[in-house]
């Protein structure tokens, strides 16, 4: 025979009130801490918003068209960004064209081909390690490699493939983590109906981490956009009035390759050299320059995700 | 009964089988396959079932440090698809599989049949359409999916999706056809009709499932084996293994008292 204890409705009670009084306690916590993260979020958003638009506020006379079209300029009220916009873009599809083919294909070899072991893992730590090295040492290097070492000249090549270099382990890094996203139930299935490793890496691999690879990407390259220091290190021009050879032109073949060669300047540095005037009128111009920056920034992280989210909806695992 | 008319299709001698941890995960394993037969391997988890059936296409092969040691030989042929000198991708070419989920590749349902024949070098688009036809045809869902090939395989249910991967398997025409647990993230209604399917299948190629429900392996199976901790423990008609097993273990995991 087991006792049976019976609560009376008196206990019952006063146990929902402690009850209760507990869980008021833990929800304090629940509240305390959502506004301390609430804050610590604001503070860096408020923090960007407010640089943002003192930027804008300040840079506000220069947004218009011939801010786009002019080249710099003695006097601040005619100076313009052409040549700046136009080297950043060029030296942007040098740094894409070197870092995109490379990184993936070293992400696809590290994750998919390499044999795990020592030495790959070596490797493995300092690509992201790379990752962490400050961008002024990538300049360095490049000026050794580069202007000296293959004497290939302050020019923009040698702009595009430092900030390639700057961009590689970002773009290795995001491709390896897309590949790791793949469920190994696919990989098989693939194997399973007689493909070949290439065939696996081509027909799946590649085509189900796009949006992972175009993220890494994207976020890599906006780094590399608003770089100023490693292009200050190989020697870029801070002034120059003067356009470099067009890529494209009107006799075949149609494109040349003489602009890699082309002295030039690109956005974060003709913002360096308006500050470093003494003259206030500048201080606009970089003020425009900086907003530019930022947005171009933002525009190519939304593209980021953007780009992401689409890819990603076809492909539920 | 074994019927004397019945071919030998493949046959495993005294395998042995060790994952790159050092662990053996089979233990001397000697079984015979017949020709458009089912064979069901049962036995508690981790008793090397999947291992067993895995060794059939070399999927073992994907991860390094696995070491088979014995023989799997195929018939006619009298080859030993585990030799070294015998490339998995020509195994997998012979012996297609379908997994415990189904695992559709996110592309259309078409490209997920045509996957196979594809990757064998097929690009006559009439040739592809035929025998994708043929294959959802053969895995009793080209009445479902007819009007929208080019739809996603996302879209359609989880037995849609097994029996479009068994046709994705069957596309290439293959000698045997490998199922690991296939209906065991399924319900009930689409589990008859995979069984239904198996059972029609077998009378193409010859078939081996593994599988954890008892009364599948009794449905579906011309033969059965028990295996246990790496062993085969007994091999039989699955009549026989069911009705009258020879051995105590068998029986009691046959009725429920173990596993």
């Amino acid at each position: 025979m087991t006792t049976q204890t019976l609560k009376t409705k008196a206990t019952v009670l006063e146990n929902l009130v402690a009850v209760r009084a507990m869980i008021r306690r833990h929800k304090r916590n629940d509240i305390i801490f959502a506004a301390v993260g609430l804050l610590a979020l604001m503070l860096g958003l408020l923090t960007l918003l407010t640089l943002f638009l003192d930027l804008v506020m300040d840079g506000y006379p220069r947004f218009n068209l011939t801010f786009f079209s002019e080249f710099p300029s003695r006097r601040a009220a005619n100076a313009g960004l052409l040549s700046a916009w136009v080297g950043s873009v060029l030296v942007m599809i040098v740094t894409f064209l070197t870092a995109v083919p490379m990184g993936v294909a070293a992400g696809l070899y590290l994750e998919e081909y390499a044999p795990k072991n020592w030495f790959s893992d070596l490797i493995e730590i300092n690509v992201s390690n790379l990752a962490g090295v400050p961008s002024i040492i990538y300049g360095l290097l490049a000026l050794g490699l580069f202007v000296y070492g293959l004497g290939l000249g302050e020019s923009i090549l040698t702009a595009g493939l430092t900030l390639g270099l700057l961009t590689l382990p970002v773009v290795i890094v995001s491709t390896r983590e897309a590949i790791r996203g793949i469920p190994v139930a696919i990989r098989e299935a693939a194997y399973a109906v007689g493909a070949t490793k290439w065939q696996v890496v081509k027909d799946h691999v590649v085509k189900y981490s796009q949006g992972g690879i175009l993220t890494g990407v994207i976020i890599g390259m906006s780094r590399a956009i608003g770089e100023t220091a490693p292009i200050i290190t190989i020697g870029a021009l801070t002034f120059i009035a003067f356009l470099p050879p067009s890529p494209i032109s009107d006799v075949a073949p149609f494109i040349n390759f003489e602009w890699l060669g082309s002295g030039f300047t690109v956005l974060p540095i003709q913002m360096f050299n308006w500050l470093s005037r003494p003259d206030h009128a500048f201080a606009t111009n970089a003020a425009a320059t900086g907003a530019i920056i930022i947005v171009v920034t933002l525009m190519m992280n939304g593209t980021a995700i953007y780009l992401r989210y689409k890819i990603r909806k076809n492909i539920k695992w | 009964m074994i019927n004397a008319t019945t071919a030998l299709k493949a046959e495993s001698r005294e395998l042995n089988f060790f994952y790159s941890n050092g662990n053996q995960a089979l233990k001397s394993v000697s079984m015979p396959l017949y020709e458009n037969k089912i064979t069901a391997l049962i036995g508690p988890s981790g008793c090397g079932k999947s291992t067993f059936l895995r060794c059939f296409n070399r999927m073992h092969d994907l991860y390094p440090g696995n070491k088979y040691e014995g023989q799997i030989v195929m018939h006619p042929d009298n080859t030993n698809i585990l030799e070294a000198g015998v490339d998995p991708i020509e195994v997998r070419m012979r012996i297609s599989m379908v997994f415990q989920k189904p695992n559709p590749f996110p592309k259309s349902i078409f490209e997920n049949v045509a996957y196979g024949l594809r990757v064998r070098g097929e690009k006559n688009q009439r040739t592809l359409a035929d025998k994708v036809e043929e294959a959802l045809k053969g895995a009793a869902l080209w009445n479902e999916v007819k009007d929208r090939q080019q739809d996603l395989a996302f879209n359609l249910s989880g037995g849609q999706q097994q029996r479009l991967c068994i046709a994705r398997a069957l596309a290439t025409d293959p000698e045997i056809m490998l199922f690991d647990e296939p209906t065991s993230a399924l319900d009930p209604i689409a589990t008859a009709n995979i069984e239904e399917l198996m059972s029609e299948l077998k009378n193409k190629l010859t078939i081996l499932v593994v599988t954890h429900n008892m009364q599948q392996a009794a449905r579906v199976s011309d033969y059965t084996a028990y295996m246990y901790l790496g062993e085969l423990m007994e091999y039989g008609d699955t009549d026989t293994i069911f009705t009258r097993p020879t051995r105590k273990e068998t029986e009691d995991y046959i009725t429920g008292k173990f596993g």
